[in-house]
């Protein structure tokens, strides 16, 4: 076995691992620092993140703003001191990225440009036409290159922590060219994995999106928090997923019923007008919309089509040229996927899981509570989502807190000394042939695509847009039966070389405790609130008993422990969560009240 | 979906190191309805019929630039190419053209990334400037000049279709120069003389016999013949300039 000693490690290689990387290699250009990826870093799926990212730009905007629209739109499960640390930092963030290339669209004299996105009260959603992900991804990649302190491990698939002393000390991963497994010794390791919503079927994430790094964290004894929080983007292609940006509604675009009808105006998003004003209507909160969507449906005022009921999204009065200019990939999409010229005919979409809000508990300083081990990104739970996380978020978080867990993991490695090399070595090779048992086994009778299409089918059921104890309890009882399935899975490739089959094996096993992590944590909360909404007699938000963080913790061979954890609340106490005009009037009123 | 469902044949090719001396085809009867990629086709063939087949794919939507295979002998995203376009007949699946092939539809990369990471693929700034002054200005007719190079997703179907690449693996090829270009005209960027020295070298633009093949097959028009012919006058202008100039004229 292979052994590589690194002073901190950083595992996936998106937005929030690269931008972790260069953080570490800017406070300290003598720490050698390993990241270790899957995929090489411009494949993560960042790069299809499509609208833009959050940070206050213009006059008449204010952090105070941009605060309060985080925390309404989270439910007010969030926690309200990073999340003012995190609409601090935005702006500089992106302004760093700016001064490393990223071809931000601008205005025409040349500053960049914002636009409007769902829930959020002034425009400030920095774009790059709407391949934003990809620019944004592609310009941190490639300003890593410049820093020949980061060691990268591209196409390595990391398989276990090494946690010894009570603090982590390394990853083993397996080279997927070659098989071979090598030890990555750190003291300080940061996981930047991204989110886990391939284990919902309909979803608008990449093939790599299966919660590694959750999983890790999790197994480790690390609480997954508010992982019942899952989003679907109101918008995605029906059958594939595939996502139509928010954007499209930012730069105008209407969603319609089959009457032709702006039928958000209905769920106390109106009024609606010519062109939606923020906050309201088409740009309100992605929960929202997509709870409206299934109220549609239930009202059988949806398309019915080949992969279930559709609605539209109206383009057609933004013009083509605008339409090129703006949002060229989802032209594209429209065109070559769906056969629509979105110039001239609506473009059909559906529901399908985006985001997943919660993830590894990490403090505001992406610390989790295992030493040494930090997350940054979707992947982890620092606390700016709440209950659902507003659009153009995500991308500015993977910036400032990736930035935040590079440091004070380069801080950490400094503090403390080195590991025993040669019995964490030891440690590594027990991992290796567990992993190895798990591929050279023979007389298993369950085929992997089997398991993997079975959990996102009762995922879907039981922890979809809305909620019942009953489909629930069902969705845990799957999951139980699947994980006792997996004991029998089959791996027929048993080579060494881009061995896909066996990787996909250990991917589906870090799905399935991410996926009970999420149906426990939906199972317990009896309240509805942000993207978990029920409709079993906990209709409503129940701050008395649930303004609390869940947090699974996992127990092996059996279902996580639920417990919950307080929410910080600092200057926003939770109040009536409401969008459009009656939005309008409880701010005033909000206002009022505070005078 | 089962109404539309029709059945096609996939010939991959296949290859493994540990126990196969050269590539060879093996084909599959894929069923499929007419909303399917070539890539779910081969999903379908790795899930139900034969779980050793390999293949890189992730975001489905070809941006992530992953997937790209020679499909009937042209290099293509299988993500968004459709099944539907070449029923009844055969499709044919093969690795991308140029490349070692490391098992079945898996290429080696590792020269294409040496490429990108020699170009200096950053910006070198012309003026520094602090975050607390804020952003650079860019017009964006400055932008324009540069966006389409930007766009590149290092698919690398233009090397599969460089026949200079094909001879020559040393070749910088047009990725990596649309890459350079993308830099060299950005307003911010102070690093082109750096960058053109790679250029006017042995692997640079002057091996490109103007095929144009790569532009043709890129997914997302980056254009990369035209980054590569600009550079050529660049780069010739450059080396007659350094008789002139003690540091070289590129500017």
């Amino acid at each position: 076995m292979e052994s590589f000693k690194a002073d901190v490690v950083i595992v996936g290689g998106g937005g929030a691992g690269l931008r972790a990387a260069i953080a570490v290699a800017e406070s300290d250009p003598t720490l050698k620092i390993a990241l270790v990826s899957k995929v090489y870093p411009m494949r993560s799926h960042t790069v299809a993140a499509e609208g833009g990212s959050a940070g206050v730009k213009l006059p008449t905007d204010s952090l105070e703003y941009h605060f309060n629209d985080t925390v309404g739109g989270g439910d007010w499960l969030c926690e309200q001191d990073v999340v003012e640390y995190f609409v601090a930092h935005c702006n500089e963030e992106l302004t760093q990225l700016e001064h490393w290339g990223c071809p931000w669209s601008r205005t025409p004299d040349g500053h960049v440009n914002v636009r409007a996105f769902g829930g959020m009260k002034i425009e400030r959603t920095w774009f790059a036409a709407d391949k934003t992900g990809f620019h944004m991804l592609h310009t941190l990649f490639q300003t890593s290159i410049k820093y020949p302190s980061i060691k990268r491990f591209d196409e390595h698939f990391c398989v276990d922590l090494v946690v010894a002393n009570g603090r982590v000390q390394g990853v083993v991963a397996i080279e997927i060219g070659s098989g071979e497994f090598t030890f990555v010794e750190g003291r300080s390791v940061v996981i930047a994995t991204g989110g886990a919503g391939r284990v919902f079927r309909e979803n608008t994430n990449g093939g790599v999106v299966t919660g590694d790094g959750m999983a890790l964290a999790y197994r480790h004894g690390v609480p997954l928090r508010d992982m019942e929080f899952v989003q679907y983007h109101p918008t995605c292609m029906p059958g594939t997923g595939l996502l139509f940006t928010e954007a499209c509604r930012g730069e105008g675009g209407f969603l319609v019923n089959k009457d032709g009808y702006r039928y958000l105006q209905d769920y106390g998003l109106g009024p609606a007008e010519p062109s939606p004003r923020n906050k309201a209507m088409e740009l309100g909160p992605r929960d929202r919309l997509s709870q409206a969507f299934w109220y549609e449906q239930q009202k059988g005022r949806t398309i019915e089509g080949q992969h279930g009921s559709v609605v539209h999204l109206d383009l057609r009065h933004l013009g083509e040229a605008k339409l090129r200019e703006r949002l060229p990939q989802i032209y594209e999409l429209a065109e070559q996927f769906l056969g629509v010229d979105p110039a001239r005919a609506p473009i059909p979409v559906r529901p399908a899981v985006h985001y997943t809000m919660g993830g590894i508990m990490v403090d505001g300083l992406c610390a989790s509570p295992l030493p040494g081990l930090y997350a940054a990104g979707e992947c982890s739970s620092v606390g700016i989502h709440g209950a659902n996380r507003l659009g153009s978020n995500s991308l500015s978080e993977l910036c400032v807190f990736g930035k935040v867990a590079g440091v004070e993991a380069a801080r950490f490695a400094k503090a403390v000394a080195p590991g025993d090399s040669a019995s964490l070595l030891k440690q590594a090779q027990v991992v290796e042939q567990r992993v190895l048992g798990l591929k050279l086994k023979t007389g298993g009778n369950e085929r992997i695509a089997t398991l993997r299409k079975e959990m996102a089918q009762t995922m879907e059921d039981g922890c979809g847009i809305y909620r019942l104890a009953e489909t629930m309890q069902k969705t845990c009882d799957k999951l139980d039966e699947l994980k006792e399935r997996f004991k029998q899975v089959n791996v027929e490739d048993k080579s060494s070389v881009w061995n896909t089959e066996w990787l996909l094996a250990i991917e589906l096993e870090y799905q399935l405790d991410v996926a009970q992590s999420m149906a426990y944590s939906a199972l317990n909360r009896r309240e509805s609130r942000g993207a978990h909404q029920r409709l079993d007699g906990f209709e409503k938000r129940d701050d008395e008993n649930f303004l609390q963080h869940s947090q699974a913790h996992y127990v092996a061979g059996g279902a996580p422990r639920i417990d919950y954890g307080p929410v910080k609340i600092t200057k926003s106490k939770p109040g009536t969560r409401a969008y459009g005009a009656a939005g309008e009037k409880a701010e005033q009123e909000r206002k009022a009240s505070n005078v | 979906m089962s109404e539309n469902q029709r059945t096609i044949e996939i010939e991959v090719l296949r290859y493994h190191p540990e126990k196969d001396k050269v590539p060879y085809q093996q084909v599959f009867q894929v069923p499929f309805t007419d909303d399917m990629s070539v890539l779910q086709g081969v999903q379908y063939i790795k899930d139900y019929l034969d779980g050793s087949l390999s293949f890189r794919w992730s975001c489905r939507m070809a941006i992530c630039g992953s997937c790209g295979m020679m499909i009937n002998g042209e290099p293509s995203l299988s993500c968004e190419t459709f099944l539907r376009d070449y029923y009844p007949a055969r499709v044919r699946v093969e690795a991308l053209a140029h490349f070692p092939i490391e098992r079945d539809l898996v290429i080696n990369m590792e020269g294409f990334i040496e490429k990108l990471e020699s170009i200096q693929p950053y910006i070198i700034p012309k003026e520094k400037r602090t975050l607390e002054q804020g952003e650079y200005l860019q017009t964006p007719e400055q932008l324009n000049a540069y966006e389409q190079f930007s766009s590149c997703i290092n698919c690398m179907l233009c090397y599969a279709a460089c026949p200079q690449f094909g001879l020559n693996p040393e070749f910088i090829g047009p990725g990596a120069m649309a890459l350079l270009h993308r830099y060299n005209v950005d307003s911010r960027d102070g690093g082109k003389a750096e960058r053109m020295e790679l250029v006017a070298s042995e692997e640079g633009v002057f091996h490109c016999t103007a095929v144009g093949y790569c532009s043709e097959v890129c997914p997302k028009h980056v254009d990369p013949a035209n980054a590569v012919n600009q550079n050529k006058t660049n780069a010739a202008a450059d080396y007659f300039l350094r008789f002139l100039a003690p540091k070289g004229g590129a500017k």
